[in-house]
């Protein structure tokens, strides 16, 4: 099949950026989006013209590092991530138009390539469970209910792609940050560090100029992995007895 | 020399030293001398490691800040080695090509994590573990350290479940598991289908905790170009900021490589992008021994390839094999069916029928050969694709075996299913938008794992003072042949436990000279970077980097693959060389240096992966026997199962850089003697 591209480009982080359009002739149905962009590339390298910049990794909808706005939507028009999305979703002759994730904390490096170290320095502010190594008890020691560990694990699964924030109109890491409060919170191991936790990661998004949550939901719409809005719920409900608690 | 006497004294071994007859590589390559490992345990096996870790020396907690340690990739073996390190005091510079060290090509395992827990009181045992490793491997691993491997493996568990690692659980809140190819035991912990994102992101988690506390310093988005060699001794690496595009130099007192495996050699492979060999390959041309690297895994429940955009393929756990049935139609004729409309009595289950006691269950090699030899034999199934053969001309072949979960639907109900296995299976309906719960999957072989990589001692140090390399990057653990979940279990008893243990004893040396920028050498290293990027820059030539990537794996698939001869190799060295030159003076690289550029970045990769390419095939070539991923044409038995030559082959290929190939150079050969004094070598049978 056909399409037309519709592609941002941008030198990098100083430059002004812009649309550029592409025809591209030969995509099968059976391409996964970034091998369309791969076919894309191999196009503009054999002319002359410099390949758009994309990150990607694993390609198999797990490493997080795919993003792209898809004709306005974070991955595109299915529940996934870009690199599982297939041209099968879309039809000959379609426009499709690609930018990169919007949000004033992830800014653009080049073209279509974002800088999300703001996550990380998320979860350096408590994102984890002090377990020095060497110091851990005997696994078994410690049961964890089993539908607690079924929810701890449903939302560990988040990717860290940011598809949340790219959709939320106010950019916040909400979901992304409720996830991993939620992953462990529940299992027995990250009760020690609860409170703290919260208190920590919140002060460290916002920092970071990621806007509140204002329960709209484009986020949980937008994500992947289909992380549930009410992590959101959990995460202000441990602040909220965090701060009361005097953390 | 009787066997094993010059380094383990007081034990017996149990085979003696092999002598090469055959000299399939002769012209190809240099002998060099014997090696042995400079630091082998000596003593009973099980008693090897805690003395080990008595015995290495201490570094006084005040000293230890002012060590400088540089660990490339944070993968499981790279984050859970920084995150140990970092705790103990030490200044750790963390280093990953992508955006955030929770990326790195570990988060993508799907199956599980091994560990003698005898959880199941199903007769497991560490030193059962040892043992199947060890004779999975076909005997080409070496015994010390994979009986440590063994044993910490229960460590990693308990570590893992502390940090909130959320395994799968029993009603009890108890750990569950489950039995993975090549074993008869359920000593597989896992996390869904998504263990390795789940292990990783410990790691990750553990790894930003010590970000936070100022003893890690991680750069992200730096790629490793060179190794920095000063008076024989690693002091650090050359690298490129991929954002700013500029060349860095970055010093230490000792330089840890965990970057990963170099499957992306074959172009196709389940491994990530990025995934590249030239860490590795800059520091084995700085002296590193290269070991094995003809040893590729091929995983045998991967997608069916579907046609040239093709860029990776992607794994189905092999975890699938414990409830999935696999089989062909028994008549040519069915391909075309629908399975559902193949009668039971027309289905050859050929695993079942030719491994009756281990069935589907056989380890990849032998189960990933099957289903080449069925397709070969024209009983695949999928879409006929046209494939190059040896003497140029083409052919059409299905290449895709059916991998039914009809029977475990019955059994489990769709329910069961889909909670066992849950993502797995919707990511195989996303790729090839057929349901799995209706018809049966299908899965061929595909590259996934090489055993092969830098040299190491017991320790984890190359034979280059002050380097260690850790993980998929080094070659000591699996043999020939790595059973699943093993290798998760490799990068994190690495990073958590034995590094961290071994690296005490080459700091206990310290404080080490200081070196700075202006040190010749450094400036040296600097220097010939950024030489080599302004060539790559300046050919301008007419091919992309992804075509002759594409060319490359080709011609390693073909001839280096599933099955290698002496003829076809002698061939691919050939073409490899000329495409070796293609590369120097046909390449087109654009854009700018001093930018963000990921043609630059792929063309570094590849130009090392060509050369890589041709030491892979020389090895291959030497290797006149057949022994886990590596299959030579002429050496089976009759009924076609691989037939190892203890004899000749039982040593570890350590291959010296010889200079450049084109120039007249010759990789050179060291030996190391596989001297086993706790087993007993044995062919490897699974009927
Ligand atoms: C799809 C798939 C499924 C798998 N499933 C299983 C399983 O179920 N069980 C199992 O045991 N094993 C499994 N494996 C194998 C296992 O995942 C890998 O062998 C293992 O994760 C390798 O870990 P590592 O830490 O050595 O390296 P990696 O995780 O590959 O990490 C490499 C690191 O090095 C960095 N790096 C590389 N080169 C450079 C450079 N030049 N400069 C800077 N940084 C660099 C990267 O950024 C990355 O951080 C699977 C593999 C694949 C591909
Ligand atoms: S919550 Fe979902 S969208 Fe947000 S980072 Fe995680 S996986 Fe991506
Ligand atoms: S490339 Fe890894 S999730 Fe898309």
């Amino acid at each position: 099949m056909k399409v037309t591209l519709k592609v941002w480009r941008q030198e990098n982080a100083a430059a002004q950026g812009a649309m550029h359009t592409y025809e591209l002739d030969g995509v099968s149905s059976d391409m996964s989006f970034l091998e369309m962009l791969d076919l894309l590339n191999e196009q503009l390298v054999t002319s002359g013209e410099e390949p758009v910049a994309f990150d990607s990794d694993c390609r198999e909808g797990i490493c997080g590092m795919c993003s792209l706005m898809i004709n306005g939507q974070a991955h595109g028009p299915e529940v996934t991530t870009t690199c599982q999305l297939h041209m099968r979703s879309f039809n000959d002759g379609d426009t499709i138009t690609i930018e990169p994730w919007r949000a004033e904390p992830f800014p653009v490096l080049k073209d279509l390539v974002v800088d999300r170290s703001a996550f990380d320095r998320i979860i350096q502010a408590g994102g984890y469970i002090s377990a020095n190594t060497g110091s851990a008890p005997e696994a078994n020691s410690v049961p964890a209910p089993r539908d607690k560990a079924m929810r701890a694990f449903n939302v560990a699964t988040c990717i860290g792609c940011g598809a949340c924030v790219a959709a939320c109109p106010n950019g916040s890491a909400s979901l992304f940050m409720g996830a991993k409060i939620t992953h462990l919170g529940e299992l027995p191991q990250g009760q020690p560090e609860r409170w703290s936790r919260v208190v920590d990661m919140v002060g460290q998004h916002d920092h970071e100029g990621f806007g509140g949550c204002t329960n709209i939901g484009e986020c949980a719409a937008a994500c992947p992995k289909e992380i549930p809005l009410d992590v959101i719920s959990q995460l202000n409900k441990d602040l909220r007895t965090a701060l009361k608690n005097g953390h | 020399m009787a066997a094993g006497t010059h380094y383990l004294p007081g034990l017996t071994a149990t085979n003696q030293p092999s002598v090469q007859t055959s000299d399939d590589a002769a012209g190809y390559y240099e002998l060099g001398d014997k090696i042995v490992d400079p630091h082998a345990p000596t003593g009973p096996i099980a008693e090897r490691w805690t003395t080990r870790k008595f015995e290495n020396r201490l570094v006084n907690p005040a000293n230890r800040r002012k060590l400088d340690i540089i660990i490339v990739g944070t993968g499981l073996a790279g984050g859970a080695a920084a995150a140990t390190l970092g705790e103990a005091g030490y200044n750790v510079k963390s280093f990953c090509y992508q955006d955030s060290p929770r990326r790195a090509h570990s988060i993508a395992a799907q199956g599980g994590i091994n560990a003698a827990k005898n959880y199941r009181e199903d007769g497991d045992s560490t030193y059962r573990l040892f043992y199947d490793t060890v004779k999975g491997g076909d005997y080409r691993s070496r015994e010390s350290n994979v009986y440590r491997l063994a044993e910490v493996s229960a460590n990693i568990i308990d570590q893992c479940v502390a940090q909130g690692v959320p395994f799968a659980r029993e009603y009890g809140g108890l750990l569950d598991n489950r039995s993975f190819g090549g074993v008869q035991v359920s000593r597989t912990f896992y996390a869904r289908g998504q263990t390795g994102q789940q292990l990783l992101i410990g790691a990750y988690q553990a790894m930003e905790r010590q970000v936070a506390a100022g003893t890690v310093e991680q750069f992200t988005r730096h790629e490793m170009l060179d190794l920095i060699v000063i008076d024989g001794k690693a002091r650090g690496i050359v690298a490129r900021d991929m954002v700013s595009g500029e060349i860095e130099t970055h010093l230490a007192d000792v330089v840890v490589l965990a970057s990963g495996g170099y499957g992306n050699v074959f172009y196709l492979s389940t491994n990530a992008m990025g995934s590249n060999v030239m860490a590795a390959w800059r520091a084995h041309r700085k002296g590193a021994y290269m070991a094995n690297p003809c040893y590729t895994q091929i995983h045998p429940t991967c997608i069916p390839i579907s046609g040239a955009h093709q860029s990776k393929l992607t794994l189905m756990s092999e975890s699938l094999r414990n409830d999935g049935r696999i089989w062909v139609p028994k008549k040519v004729e069915d391909c075309e069916k629908d399975p559902r409309d193949i009668p039971e009595e027309d289905r050859d289950y050929y695993l079942e029928r030719i491994y009756p006691s281990f069935g589907n269950l056989v380890p990849r090699d032998i189960a990933s050969r099957a289903a080449k030899y069925m397709c070969d034999e024209g009983r695949g199934v999928g879409p006929a694709i046209e494939e190059q053969q040896p003497d140029g001309t083409t052919k059409m072949v299905r290449r895709g075996v059916y991998l039914d979960f009809a029977d475990a639907i019955k059994r489990l109900g769709k329910d069961g299913v889909e909670e066992k296995y849950d993502n797995l299976l919707d990511m195989y309906e996303r790729i090839t938008g057929e349901n799995p719960y209706e018809v049966p999957m299908r899965i061929y072989p595909a590259v996934h794992y090489v055993m092969g990589g830098l040299w190491v001692d017991y320790e984890l140090r190359s034979n280059i003072d002050g380097l260690f390399v850790t993980g998929e990057a080094n070659f000591s653990d699996h043999g020939a042949n790595r059973l699943g979940a093993s290798a998760l279990m490799q990068g994190l008893a690495d990073g958590y436990f034995v590094l961290p243990n071994t690296i005490r004893e080459y700091l206990a040396d310290g404080p080490f000279e200081k070196i700075d920028e202006s040190h010749p050498e450094v400036k040296a290293a600097l220097d010939a970077v950024n030489e080599r990027v302004a060539k790559l820059m300046s050919i301008n030539g007419t091919r992309s980097v992804e075509s002759i990537h594409k060319e490359l794996g080709s011609i390693m698939w073909e001839y280096c693959g599933m099955e290698r001869t002496e003829e076809g190799l002698k061939l691919a060295i050939e073409k490899i060389k000329a495409l070796r030159k293609e590369f120097w003076t046909n390449v087109r690289v654009l854009g700018s240096a001093d930018s963000l550029n990921q043609d630059l970045e792929k063309a570094n990769r590849v130009a090392d992966f060509i050369e890589l390419g041709e030491l892979m095939c020389i090895d291959a070539l030497n290797r006149r026997e057949s022994c886990g991923g590596h299959f030579r044409a002429e050496s089976q038995t009759e009924d076609g199962e691989a037939l190892r030559h203890d004899d000749e082959f039982a040593y570890v290929a350590a291959w010296e850089w010889g200079g450049d190939s084109n120039e007249g150079g010759k990789p050179v050969l060291h030996k190391e003697d596989l001297i086993y004094t706790a087993i007993e070598l044995k062919q490897r049978s699974y009927k």
